[in-house]
Formats: C-alpha cells, sequence, structure tokens
C-alpha cells in the first residue's frame, strides 16, 4: 500500500470527521450565482483575451474507439498551429488522446511547447482491478506522456468507500511521476454537488495536480455550476493550505461563449492566478474551432463560415 | 352593608373583586377602588397596567409555543369551567342567555386552534425552485379595551379570538359591569390557562387605556370597547406601529383571530 | 518555432483582465424635458406651477422636471379618482378588469428594456438588477393579480369582498416600478381606483408608467400619478381617500398612522427593518456568502428588507468572513447602466450623507471596517461596500436601518443565542438562515419575528408571495392571496356558524 503524499500543516483529509470544512453546496443556489457569472458581458479586447488564453489553455481531445497515429498526427498539427492563417494565433496546451497514442502524438509535437496527455486507468469507467490501473498510468508515463487523466473509481466512491478511491489516486499519482496527473471524478455520475465537491476534495487530497470534471462520455458533464464547485473546492484548499490545485472542465464546451463563460468563473473564483495553462484547462475537441472563428470575427467584423476552418 | 341573608343568621364571606394577573389576584398596587355594580371593585393603576403587560409578554412565547390541539384543549376546558358557573354569571349579568352564548362562543373558538393555519394561510407557487409557505402566527400581546355590554359575552367575544391565535392578553374591564370579568378570572384560572396568558384590569377606563395604547411591549390594541377619545388612542398605539382591531361584541369569525395574527412568510430552496 | 519555444515551461499569468465597458444604451428612452401630473389619463401642468429636477444620481446631472404637486393637485387627482371609480370602474365587470391589468403586464414586458434603462438612469441601480429583478417582477406582479381580479369571491369565500374606493398610495425610491406594481396591481384587482405619489427623486418610470396605461386604455382617472416631495405625499394622506398604503421609512409611517388615528382609514405600512441574516457552521459557506452579497449589497443596500446585521456561529466566523472579504473584492462599482456593474450609484445626495454619518458613527463606537480596492467615478454619489466587524448589538449601525452597501458582522454561539440576537430590534421585516439542518431551519424559522423568511437564500420576491412585517416594520401584506386583503371591504358585522 502506498503512502498518503505528505500534506501541508493544516490540510486535513476530508475523511476526518471535520464535517465543516467538508462542507455543503446548496443547488438552488450555486446554480444561481452561475447563471449571473454567465451573464457577464464580456466585448471587444477583453473577449480576444478571453479567446487568445482559451486556446492556450486547450486540451485539444480525441478520443475514440476509431483513432489512428494518422487522425492523432493531425490532431497534434492543428494543436501546434490552430490557424494556419494567423501566426498570433497560440499552440494549444497539449492534446489528449488514449495511451495507444502516445507515441504517435509524441513524435508529432517535439520541439513544441505543446503537451501529450493520456488518459488511463481503465478510462472511462475505471472499472478494473487497481494493479491494471496503476500499471496502465506507468506505462503511459513510459510512452511519454507528459500529463495523466485518470477516473476515480466512481462505483467504489458511490458505495461510500472513500477510502478505496483516495489510495487508488495515491497509487496511481506514485505511477505517473513525473508527469501531471489530472483526476476525472465523472461529475454526471456523482448526483449532487455534494458529492462533486467531496470528490474533489478526496482527490486533491490524495495528490492530484488538477482535478477535472468528466470523461467526455457522458451528455451531463461540465456544466457551469459543477465547474463553480470544483473551483470553489480548489481555493478552500489554497487559502487552507497555500497549494495551487489545477482544474480541467471537459465534455460538454462546444462553443467559445462557454469557454469565456467559464473564464470568468475562474477569474472571479480564484482570480488572475488561475489564468493560466499551468492551472487551467479546457478538456474539448470541437471547441477550438469556434474560438477560432469567433477570433477572426472580432479581428476582422466579419461572421463566419466553418468552411474556412480545417476539420482535423 | 349587605344584610345577613334569608335571616339564618349566618353572615357570608364576602368576596373581594380584585385584579388578575399573572395568574394572581392582587389588588390595586395604588390600594385603590371604585364603586360598580354595587361593588367595591380594584382600580388598577399605571402600574398595574405595567405588571399586567410583563406577565403577559412573559407568558405569551409559551403559550403560542404549545400545540394547537393543546391551546383548543385548554379553551375547551374553560368553556367547561364557565358552564360550571352559569348560576353564578346568570346572577351577574341577570341574563342565563348572555352566559350561554358565552359558553358557546369559548367552544366555537377552541375548535379553530388548529384549523387557522389552514384556513388563513397557505403555500405560494413562486417562479423558482422554492418552496414557499405562509403561516399565521400570534402578533404577541394585546390590549382589550373590552366592550361594556354585555358584561360577559361582550368580554369573551373579544378575548377568545386573541386567545386562540397563541396571543396573551391585558384586559381593561366595563368599568360599569366590572364583576363578570373578575368571575371570569377566576374560570380562567381553573382552567389551565397559564398564568400571565389572561390579565384583567378593572377600573377607569380613561386611566388605563392611555396606557396600554402607548406601551411600547403591546403589539396590538382592541378598541372595540372604547369609549371616549379613540383617535388619541390610536395615534398613542402609533408610537410603536400597534396593530389596531376594531371588531364588534357580538361578531364571531375566524377573521376576527387574523386581526391579532401576524403571517410569516419563509422561502427554501429545493434541491438535491 | 522560437514564439512556440517560449510558451513552453511556466505559462506567464495575466496581469489583469478588464472586462471592456458595456454599457446598455439609453437610446431606447425618450425623455422628455419637462413633465406634467398624470390626472384623469392625461399629463396635465400642476396648479402649483412648481416644478423641481430629477437628477441621475451617477452623474449629478438633470435628467427633466417634474411638477411638485401642491394641495389642489392632489385634490383634483383624488376627485379623478373618485370620478372614475363611481362612474365606472367599480361596477365594471371584474373580468374587464382583468384584462386591464393583463394589458398593462404585456405592455411592461414589451417596454421592459425602456424601463430598465430609465430605471437606472433614474435611481442609480446597475442596469442588471433592473433587466433581471425589477421589470420582470413589476410585470409579474400585474399579470398575478390580473388573475385574481374576477376570483375575488374565492379568495375570501363568505366574506362578499368589494372595493373599498379611492386608494392613497406612496412608495419609494428603491424599487420605484417594482412598489408601484406592488400597489396598483392588487388595488386595480380589488376594484378601487388609485393615487400614486411615487418617490421625490425616482418619479421617472412612474411617469413613463402613465403611457403604458394610455397605451392600455384603461379608462382615465382609474389611475393617477403625482409627483413631488414629502409634502405631496403628506397632502395626499389627509385628503378624501378611502385607505392609505405606503412603503417607507418607519419615521414617517409612524406620522402616517397618527395622521389617520381616528378616522377609520385603512392603513397599511411597509416600513423599516434592520434584518439579521444568521450563518450556523455547517451551512453551505460560499453560498452563504453569496446570500450574504446579496442580502447587503443588491441595489446598494437600498433595500427594506436587506440582511444589514450578519449573524455568524461563532466556530465558522474566520473563514466566513475571510470568503466574504475575497467575494467583495471581485464586486464592480460603477456605472449603472453598465451590464458588469454589481453596485451602483447611491439614490441621492441625502441618503449618502446619511449612510456616509453611520458609518462615521460605525468607526467611532470602534467597529472594524472593511472596504474593498475599489475606484470610484469622480462625478456622482458612490459608497464602497462595507463591512463592519467586532459590532457590538448596542452600536448605531447594529441598531439603526442604514439603508446603504453596509454590513454590520456580530456572532453568536448557540441557536438561542442567534435568535435572541436577532429579534432584538424594534423592527421585524425579515431574516435569513443558512444551515444544512432541515429541522433546525424550521425551529429558526418559527421563533424569528420577521414576516419574511429566507432560509438558504435571501432577497428573493415573487407576487405569490406575501411581502411584509412584523413590530415596526409595518402591517398588512403585499403579494399573493394576503396582498388582496388590504384593498377589499366585506360585509359587515357577522357572526359565523353561531
Amino acid at each position: 500500500m502506498a503512502q498518503a503524499p505528505a500534506l501541508p500543516t493544516g490540510f486535513e483529509l476530508p475523511l476526518e470527521p471535520r464535517l465543516p470544512r467538508i462542507g455543503a453546496v446548496d443547488q438552488v443556489a450555486v446554480e444561481a450565482r452561475a447563471t449571473d457569472l454567465s451573464k457577464r458581458s464580456i466585448k471587444r479586447e477583453a473577449k480576444l483575451f478571453a479567446l487568445d488564453l482559451a486556446v492556450r489553455m486547450m486540451d485539444l481531445t480525441t478520443l475514440e474507439g476509431a483513432d489512428t497515429p494518422g487522425k492523432v498526427a493531425a490532431l497534434a498539427s492543428k494543436a501546434i498551429r490552430p490557424d494556419p492563417s494567423d501566426s498570433s494565433v497560440p499552440s494549444v496546451a497539449a492534446v489528449c488522446i488514449y495511451p495507444n497514442l502516445v507515441q504517435a502524438a509524441k513524435e508529432r509535437v517535439a520541439g513544441t511547447g505543446v503537451k501529450v496527455a493520456s488518459v488511463a486507468t481503465a478510462f472511462p469507467s475505471g472499472q478494473s482491478p487497481t494493479d491494471i490501473k496503476v500499471e496502465e498510468a506507468r506505462r503511459v508515463v513510459e510512452l511519454g506522456a507528459d500529463e495523466v487523466d485518470m477516473v476515480i473509481d466512481r462505483g467504489a466512491f458511490l458505495a461510500g468507500r472513500y477510502a478505496k478511491v483516495y489510495d487508488e489516486i495515491v497509487q496511481v499519482k506514485e505511477a505517473a511521476h513525473p508527469s501531471h496527473l489530472k483526476v476525472i471524478l465523472e461529475v454526471g455520475e456523482l448526483g449532487t454537488y455534494d458529492n462533486v465537491r467531496r470528490a474533489s476534495l478526496l482527490a486533491i487530497a490524495a495528490g492530484a495536480d488538477f482535478i477535472k470534471t468528466s470523461t467526455g462520455k457522458l451528455s451531463s458533464s461540465a456544466t457551469l455550476p459543477v465547474t463553480l464547485v470544483m473551483l470553489e473546492a480548489i481555493r478552500d484548499v489554497f487559502e487552507e493550505t497555500g497549494r495551487r490545485v489545477g482544474m480541467k472542465p471537459a465534455g460538454g464546451i462546444r462553443n467559445a461563449k462557454q469557454s469565456v463563460q467559464t473564464l470568468v468563473l475562474v477569474h472571479e473564483t480564484l482570480g488572475l492566478d488561475w489564468l493560466t495553462p499551468d492551472l487551467f484547462r479546457f478538456g474539448a475537441s470541437s471547441l477550438l474551432n469556434d474560438v477560432l472563428m469567433q477570433i477572426r470575427k472580432e479581428k476582422t467584423g466579419r461572421y463566419q463560415s466553418p468552411d474556412y476552418f480545417t476539420l482535423d | 352593608m349587605a344584610e345577613p341573608r334569608g335571616g339564618t343568621g349566618r353572615l357570608p364571606v364576602k368576596k373581594t373583586y380584585k385584579l388578575y394577573i399573572g395568574g394572581e389576584f392582587p389588588r390595586s398596587e395604588s390600594g385603590r377602588t371604585y364603586e360598580a355594580e354595587e361593588q367595591n371593585v380594584a382600580r388598577a393603576s399605571r402600574k398595574d397596567v405595567r405588571d399586567a403587560v410583563r406577565a403577559a409578554a412573559a407568558a405569551q412565547p409559551k403559550w403560542a409555543g404549545m400545540t394547537a390541539y393543546n391551546r383548543a384543549q385548554i379553551l375547551y376546558r374553560v368553556a367547561e369551567m364557565l358552564e360550571a358557573r352559569t348560576p353564578e354569571f346568570a346572577r351577574l349579568t341577570g341574563d342565563e342567555a348572555e352566559v350561554n352564548a358565552a359558553v358557546d362562543r369559548f367552544v366555537w373558538y377552541a375548535g379553530w386552534a388548529d384549523k387557522l393555519a389552514q384556513v388563513l394561510g397557505a403555500s405560494n407557487p413562486v417562479a423558482g425552485p422554492y418552496f414557499n409557505f405562509t403561516v399565521p402566527e400570534p402578533t404577541g400581546v394585546v390590549g382589550v379595551l373590552a366592550p361594556e355590554e354585555p358584561p360577559l359575552l361582550g368580554l369573551v367575544s373579544r378575548l377568545a379570538p386573541v386567545l386562540v391565535g397563541g396571543n396573551a392578553a391585558v384586559v381593561a374591564a366595563s368599568e360599569s359591569h366590572p364583576l363578570a370579568a373578575i368571575e371570569l378570572a377566576e374560570v380562567l384560572a381553573t382552567s389551565d390557562v397559564p398564568a400571565g396568558v389572561v390579565n384583567l384590569l378593572t377600573g377607569r377606563r380613561d386611566e388605563l387605556a392611555p396606557v396600554l395604547a402607548s406601551h411600547m411591549d403591546v403589539n396590538a390594541l382592541d378598541v372595540t370597547g372604547a369609549n371616549g377619545d379613540v383617535a388619541e388612542l390610536e395615534r398613542l398605539a402609533a408610537e410603536n406601529v400597534k396593530r389596531i382591531v376594531k371588531g364588534s361584541a357580538e361578531d364571531q369569525s375566524p377573521w376576527e383571530v387574523a386581526g391579532f395574527l401576524e403571517l410569516k412568510t419563509v422561502w427554501h430552496p429545493m434541491g438535491v | 518555432m522560437s514564439e512556440l519555444e517560449q510558451r513552453g515551461g511556466r505559462a506567464p499569468i495575466p496581469s489583469a483582465w478588464d472586462y471592456a465597458s458595456a454599457p446598455e444604451s439609453r437610446e431606447i428612452v425618450e425623455l422628455r424635458e419637462r413633465y406634467g401630473l398624470f390626472v384623469g389619463g392625461e399629463f396635465v401642468e400642476p396648479r402649483s406651477g412648481e416644478y423641481y429636477a430629477t437628477l441621475d444620481p451617477a452623474q449629478e446631472e438633470p435628467l427633466a422636471e417634474v411638477p411638485q404637486a401642491g394641495g389642489e393637485d392632489i385634490r383634483l387627482a383624488v376627485e379623478s379618482a373618485r370620478d372614475a371609480y363611481e362612474n365606472g370602474w367599480s361596477a365594471a365587470p371584474a373580468a374587464e378588469r382583468a384584462k386591464y391589468l393583463f394589458r398593462i403586464a404585456r405592455i411592461l414586458q414589451e417596454r421592459s428594456r425602456e424601463f430598465a434603462v430609465l430605471e437606472s438612469l433614474n435611481g442609480g441601480k446597475p442596469i442588471r438588477e433592473s433587466r433581471d429583478v425589477d421589470l420582470p417582477l413589476a410585470a409579474a406582479h400585474f399579470f398575478y393579480y390580473a388573475g385574481w381580479a374576477d376570483k375575488l369571491e374565492y379568495a375570501f369565500p363568505n366574506r362578499r369582498p368589494r372595493p373599498l374606493g379611492v386608494a392613497g398610495q406612496i412608495i419609494p425610491w428603491n424599487f420605484p416600478l417594482l412598489m408601484l406594481a406592488w400597489k396598483i396591481a392588487p388595488a386595480l384587482a380589488g376594484g378601487n381606483t388609485v393615487v400614486l405619489k411615487p418617490a421625490e427623486t425616482t418619479p421617472l418610470t412612474a411617469l413613463h408608467f402613465g403611457d403604458v396605461l394610455r397605451q392600455a386604455e384603461l379608462p382615465p382617472g382609474v389611475v393617477n400619478i403625482v409627483t413631488g416631495d414629502g409634502r405631496a405625499g403628506a397632502a395626499l394622506v389627509k385628503s378624501d381617500v378611502e385607505k392609505i398604503a405606503f412603503t417607507g421609512s418607519t419615521e414617517v409611517g409612524k406620522a402616517i398612522q397618527r395622521e389617520l388615528a381616528g378616522t377609520g382609514k385603512k392603513l397599511t405600512l411597509e416600513l423599516g427593518g434592520k434584518a439579521a441574516n444568521i450563518i450556523f457552521d455547517d451551512a453551505a459557506l460560499d453560498q452563504a456568502v453569496e446570500g450574504i452579497v446579496n442580502g447587503i449589497y443588491f441595489n446598494q443596500g437600498h433595500v427594506c428588507c436587506a440582511g444589514s446585521r450578519l449573524l455568524v456561529q461563532e466556530s465558522i466566523y474566520e473563514p466566513l468572513i475571510e470568503k466574504l472579504k475575497r467575494r467583495l473584492t471581485t464586486l464592480r462599482v460603477g456605472d449603472p447602466l453598465d451590464k458588469n456593474t454589481d453596485v451602483g450609484a447611491i439614490n441621492s445626495r441625502q441618503q449618502l450623507d446619511k449612510i456616509e454619518e453611520l458609518v462615521a458613527a460605525g468607526r467611532d463606537e470602534g467597529a472594524e471596517i472593511y472596504q474593498p480596492p475599489c475606484r470610484l467615478p469622480e462625478k456622482g454619489y458612490w459608497f464602497v461596500p462595507t463591512v463592519f466587524t467586532n459590532v457590538a448589538q448596542s452600536y448605531r449601525i447594529a441598531q439603526e436601518e442604514i439603508f446603504g452597501p453596509v454590513l454590520s458582522v456580530l456572532t453568536f454561539r448557540t441557536p438561542d443565542e442567534a435568535v435572541e440576537k436577532a429579534n432584538n430590534t424594534p423592527y421585524g421585516l425579515s431574516a435569513g438562515v443558512w444551515t444544512e439542518k432541515g429541522s433546525r431551519i424550521l425551529w429558526m424559522a418559527e421563533r424569528l419575528e420577521a414576516g419574511v423568511i429566507w432560509a438558504n437564500t435571501y432577497n428573493r420576491f415573487d407576487p405569490a408571495s406575501p411581502f411584509g412585517g412584523y413590530k415596526e416594520s409595518g402591517f398588512g401584506r403585499e403579494g399573493g392571496r394576503h396582498g388582496l386583503e388590504p384593498y377589499l371591504d366585506f360585509e359587515g358585522a357577522e357572526t359565523f356558524g353561531g
């Protein structure tokens, strides 16, 4: 059994009976707050700033059974230079793929700043024995993944076996060293915001570098309120311990407006410090082109057609 | 003054008519009396009003905190005790029908205790994920200026709606016919009505009413039985925004109760 | 590649993300230079001959001139309402009254942008609030009471409801159009006619509402709108009306109650408050913080039911206050017409003076003040959102209604203590309770002496929900079935079941 990482002073496991610290989330109020924040009007230079940031924060993702080295190479090319006609558009943060495609992706992004993130731990269900999941994480790092996106064992979590969930994250974290570990909660299966908060704190306590909403395989994923709940958990950990944990909403963010609204949540919950790819990512596939269209619209004043943006 | 009755030679023990404050029967702290219905009756002072309001304010939360069922039981008990003294009340009021009506009035209002919230309250369909309901609650301490006539039924008609809603009362009894009020105090004292929930003061109305109207710890004023300068009483009552109720000595309706109730609306989100 | 390589390693953190200003256009509002009184369905010049300038408090600039109604103007307005009442309105089929109210509601919805902008211009409140709260609620209020107009006998079974006559209505400056809706809708539904006086500083939406009434073809005189300062209000109180409804300060409310003493006129008062917003240590803290912010900084704290006294359980005091202070740094204070503004302008110079005076008292009495860093516009009336900690129950800032964006924080240890402190005030309008424990919510709700209890939420309003106070916060309810009652008379002395 792996040892839990040493935790900064003052931070206690959510398993400790310190209920006020785990706390609760009121559904109606958190949804109302997210709705309020979504009404921020972000225009002109403020919008361009956000769209540029959204590109730099993107984990451009393909997670299909049909993925091939060719598909992934094309995606990686897009990741490096999202808009070939506009060199001011930055690269995305990373490509996010299945373990078998890590090598292909790694070759294509070599020499650029674009990272390779691999899902692991029996993605998306997580329903495999722990040792197999740990081994998978170890292997993807060997294959060159800079970042590992693991899933928590929702079955164990919902059965109340928090210690199993926790121990597994600890072991995967150790196996994935020195890669960055993103822990996917799969919020759509957790049922309540209270559970999202608990799972967030649990993952953070177990050593997650990032917490991530979803696998992208469910219809209910990175909504604004669920993102807000997770950002608030990150904020509480930071305020209590000074530790900065990253956030990655994934799944369901398909247009530029949603990405800007999400960044407003980050800005007003965690502040400027989190407006960096080191601490915030978008997991998305179709989002990128919409952001690119909006950037060009802001720059040219013309509404755009998808025909002018490559599908990779 | 009074002759021994019936020539038996026995001298009766004559009742002293006193005030009813905090469940006790004190004399007026002023030591004064006045004559009404051929009796010497206590003439309450400002300080007696003060003591009565203090007793009422202390007793009210517990009375309001009882279950509605229990309040109904107690008011029903009042009716029973009142009925048991029918001959005595009939002698005082000169009208047995009035006594019977007073008994029935208590019975009628007793039955309202556990129905007021259903008739006067509401659940409100607001446009959002909230459960929202409105419940009636007692306003607190009510000053009652009892009607001069009829001495028993007038008093009971004003007092019962105050009590059934969970309020405590400080009553200025009929000045000209105070004996029924004092007799009623004895009924209340033996009916499990908690001490202080009803306080009955006899005396000069023009001395008592302004003190009640201006008292900052009285929440509502029933001016049904007010004589003289009602406008002045209402002006005094404005100092703490008292609820002013003007009914009649005969009314019997749940809306009489409503005058002594506040409405509280509670919101709560519905979420998981 | 060099550019891409630069992006390797740690990514830069931006130094700021200033949202570009997003002003709502004023174009949609056509202001007149000078307005008349709305009497008998027409805008008429005041007999008084007097006008005053009404301001944009964010710019300290005059928007228009409005009449200062004199005694004769009030008399004529009441006469107009009386005529309309006696010659048609009170006898009109209830279903017709309902349809007028529906028309008014629809027109308000259609013109909501215009009214929202005008409300923010004249009152200083953020467009976000006038757009998302004031206007939708005002229209909803007319819809709600439209539905009651022809169903009164179901609202009051066995009571044979009938109208009172002419209602004089005096409203405050914090929610000018919404308070107008709260007053006019139930009055008309009940078959009454109205003379309404908007607040001195915020008359414009009420005057534009006169246009709405003309558009709805409401019979002349059913609603009359008279502008002016407290003198006009006082004249209305003394006038020949059957009913006065007043929303405003407790001080004025008491004066009105005294004035009406002995007249037998019906009266409802919706007065001041000093509400406790009570946070237990098991509350959903981040949402509680939002509730605190919404409770006291909504509408610059110009809210009678504002959660101006924060009662925090000691065991959660520090983290909660830290969260609250942090949250305050994200509040955007400034141009009311900017869609990103959270806190707008203080309504008037006079109100700003009052806030400043009480805040100075808070400092002097020894409370600790916190104000987030905040750039205020140079012109206009502004006050930075403020939190006072270490406040004792005896301080003026814990007792008096500030009616501004100023929060006083006190602590408690047990539920009993929370109730005791919350109720320790002459007011009783509203209260907030934040706890995850259901039975505690009900326990608290039962004990708090207030007409509205918000549990795990704050400052929610709805036309179906009765609103009004206990104790010196007034009497009578607005909203819901209960809100009709103050505008109706019932068959006289009756005995049921006997």
